[in-house]
């Protein structure tokens, strides 16, 4: 199933970040290269209108004038402390682990080649949602002991799925059916855990499991802030992926360490959804739409990373806003994302069956 | 009916004819005993365990007291639950493999499961279905509908589409239902109170009188299915071939997916969604009685129940005080199943 276009270098790698560009195979020409750069800055626009419109809404409407106003204000009336302190951190959340999620997503599809190949497809939310159980459950403590539970269990999941499901080579298929095979052995286990942990701490997991965005404060924020800033180094394995999206040889012919270069990139991905499942429980799909969706609309070859990161943050805040107002009750954004993750599936699938 | 003997089989390392005879002979005796070991164990396991003698006499003999009332009232339900569930989901698993030519099919996995959940939040929620029969034909219904929805998207395209599309369409439509249902039922906590135990797919507190509704349309299934077996072996070798041999390829499939529903649709209402026994017990048993339909799904019946009912006592002894739904013991043990026979099947085969 893996389109024959993804295997083509990306001219539209990530047009912002100049690393990229320089290994960018200089070909195709600039049209491409522009088209990403035009609908990466769109998304960015409309991320940021989105937020200001986010900021605007709940039982306190405000317009987007009042919004920006309340945001930088000095003297900090009570429209301030309602858009800074309340839903300031729900809005950057959003935004922040969107991309996070895309981000991990892109790096994903681009090693594995497979649209289908991404971390929650393949079960690692689960994986780091079994991990915070564990910690939780066996070892107690806060937010620290769930994010790092969440790692080690997301990691162990990657390692695991991949293990099981490589038997003389590694192939897409496999992978996801062994995926869906772990996730569903996970989900078993998480259930378990659930249902032998006490009331007080099942009821805790089970909330933050739903995978929701209505608990963010600041005060959990910021580490996940941080900790998603302590990745930010394994950006500098962006050029190798694009080496590695030409295929092993070329890329060490390149002067890739290849084995290097992609456990690294896989250590990256899995931490970017391990510290946001961590801090939100698990949010399915948008790993898995966000890269399609930013390829589509940039038309270049590879999958676009930037664009992928801020078409995360696009799908993630508006999945969380109609999670919060289409309905008379505040629903877990997870169980949007999952019902238009799916339906995004769904349609992948049809077309790529017309295609053929 | 044309009834075609299967492929005889010359794979290297597989069982000959006359061993096969003989497993098939001494299997039957095995899976009997072993299915009336696990209704006893069904009735005599839990927080109050019986011995087994005991739990005779009371089957036996008219007895009163607390034991014998806990039997009648609680054990007794949900192990025949287990029975006609169980032996449903096989069944069904084994038919719809067979149908779809696909081995790693399964009524869970294809999203049967999830449909019937959202046909019976939509029935009960939004519609106000109540009673046991109108509830099981929503959950048909639901079957029905999510089956036919995952066939056409999963075989789409040239060549009708591979055994992986099918499971990642199952997989996605099963992601959208469940979804919605979720988002229904956390409307209105109260009036879903009885789905989100239903949910859980367990055995536990399940209503008895659904089964008598039930009953008739698991057996017409069953027996629809038995009927089908012989142009299941003819539908084996292909589809242009068993025309050839005289099989209404087309016929036999549409009946089939009529048997799926009635069966998967049955289990789903009694028990849950259950997942991976459809997928795990004819590969079992055809590993005993080799690749002919007729006596894989003939086996099933005795197997199914089997697996459902251990995996209801295993749930009862794990964690105490309290109980692991079936459903999430046939998912520890079924999962694996997929990854051996994702892993045994050579790639190109996907």
């Amino acid at each position: 199933m893996s389109s024959t276009a993804q295997q083509v270098p990306g001219v539209d790698a990530a047009p912002i970040d100049p690393r990229a560009r320089a290994v960018a195979v200089p070909v195709v020409g600039g049209w491409v290269a522009r088209r990403g750069v035009g609908v990466a800055g769109a998304a960015l626009v409309s991320a940021l209108a989105l937020a200001i419109v986010a900021l605007g809404m709940g039982d306190l409407p405000l317009s987007p004038g009042e919004v920006v106003q309340a945001l930088f204000a000095t003297d900090g009336g009570f429209t301030s402390t309602v858009v800074r302190d309340w839903r300031l951190p729900r809005v950057l959340g959003a935004l922040v682990f969107g991309s996070a999620l895309a981000l991990s997503g892109a790096v994903f599809q681009s090693l594995t080649r497979n649209p289908l190949g991404s971390p929650d497809v393949i079960g690692f939310a689960t994986g780091a949602y079994t991990g915070a159980l564990i910690a939780l459950t066996a070892i107690g403590g806060g937010a620290v002991t769930a994010s790092a539970g969440a790692l080690v269990g997301g990691l162990g999941t990657a390692l695991l799925v991949y293990l099981l499901a490589y038997s003389g080579g590694m192939h897409g298929f496999r992978l996801i059916i062994v995926g869906i095979a772990v996730t569903a052995m996970l989900h078993a286990v998480n259930l378990f855990l659930l249902l032998r942990a006490q009331e007080e701490v099942a009821m805790a997991a089970s909330i933050w499991g739903a995978g929701s965005l209505s608990l963010l404060s600041w005060t959990s924020l910021v580490p996940a802030l941080i900790g998603l800033l302590l990745c930010s180094p394994g950006l500098v394995l962006v050029p190798p992926l694009r080496q590695l999206e030409l295929g092993d040889d070329a890329a060490s012919a390149h002067g890739v360490n290849v084995e290097g270069a992609r456990l690294g990139l896989v250590l990256f991905a899995v931490a970017l959804v391990a510290i946001v499942t961590a801090a939100t429980g698990p949010i399915a799909f948008i790993a898995l739409a966000a890269p399609q969706v930013a390829r589509r609309l940039a038309g270049g070859a590879g999958i676009p990373l930037a664009t992928s990161a801020l078409t995360g943050a696009v799908l993630l805040l508006g999945a969380d806003l109609i999670a919060q107002h289409a309905l008379p009750v505040d629903l877990p954004v997870g169980i949007v994302t999952v019902v238009l993750g799916g339906s995004y599936l769904l349609t992948l699938l049809i077309q790529e069956a017309r295609g053929r | 009916m044309t009834s075609v003997r299967p492929r005889p089989d010359t794979t290297p390392g597989r069982t000959p004819e006359a061993p096969r005879a003989f497993a098939r002979g001494v299997g039957l005796p095995a899976l009997l005993a072993a299915l009336a070991v696990a209704v006893l164990a069904g009735l005599a396991v839990g927080a109050r365990t019986i011995p087994p003698l005991e739990v005779i006499r009371i089957l036996l003999f008219e007895a009163t007291g607390q034991n014998a009332m806990v039997i009648r009232d609680l054990r007794m339900p949900r192990t025949l639950i287990g029975l006609v569930a169980g032996v449903a989901l096989g069944v069904a698993g084994g038919l719809i493999q067979a149908v779809t030519r696909n081995p790693l099919a399964d009524p869970g996995i294809l999203g049967v499961n999830a449909g019937a959940a959202f046909a019976m939040a939509i029935g009960t929620g939004v519609a106000g279905v109540t009673g046991g029969l109108s509830t099981l034909l929503v959950a048909y219904a639901g079957a029905f509908g999510a089956s036919l929805l995952v066939y056409a998207i999963g075989s789409l395209g040239r060549g009708g589409g591979s055994p992986v599309r099918l499971i990642l369409a199952g997989v996605a439509l099963g992601a959208v239902l469940a979804g919605i249902t979720r988002a229904i039922m956390l409307t209105d906590r109260q009036r879903f109170a009885g789905m989100i135990a239903w949910e859980s797919g367990s055995l536990l507190d399940r209503d008895p009188s659904l089964l008598s509704v039930a009953g008739p349309f698991v057996l017409l299934g069953l027996l629809l299915s038995l009927a089908l077996a012989p142009s299941l072996n003819a539908i084996a070798l292909g589809d242009d071939l068993a025309s050839a041999l005289g099989a209404r390829v087309l016929r036999t499939r549409v009946l089939a997916v009529v048997a799926v529903m009635l069966l998967a649709g049955s289990a789903t209402a009694l028990a849950g969604p259950i997942a991976f026994v459809g997928l795990m017990v004819p590969h079992a048993v055809r590993w005993i009685v080799g690749p002919d339909w007729r006596w894989i799904l003939g086996y099933s019946v005795l197997a199914a129940p089997t697996l459902l009912i251990l995996a209801d006592v295993v749930g009862r002894v794990l964690i105490p005080p309290g109980e692991l739904p079936a459903g999430i013991v046939t998912a520890l043990i079924g999962a694996p199943v997929l990854i051996v026979l994702v892993r045994r099947r050579k790639a190109s085969e996907l």
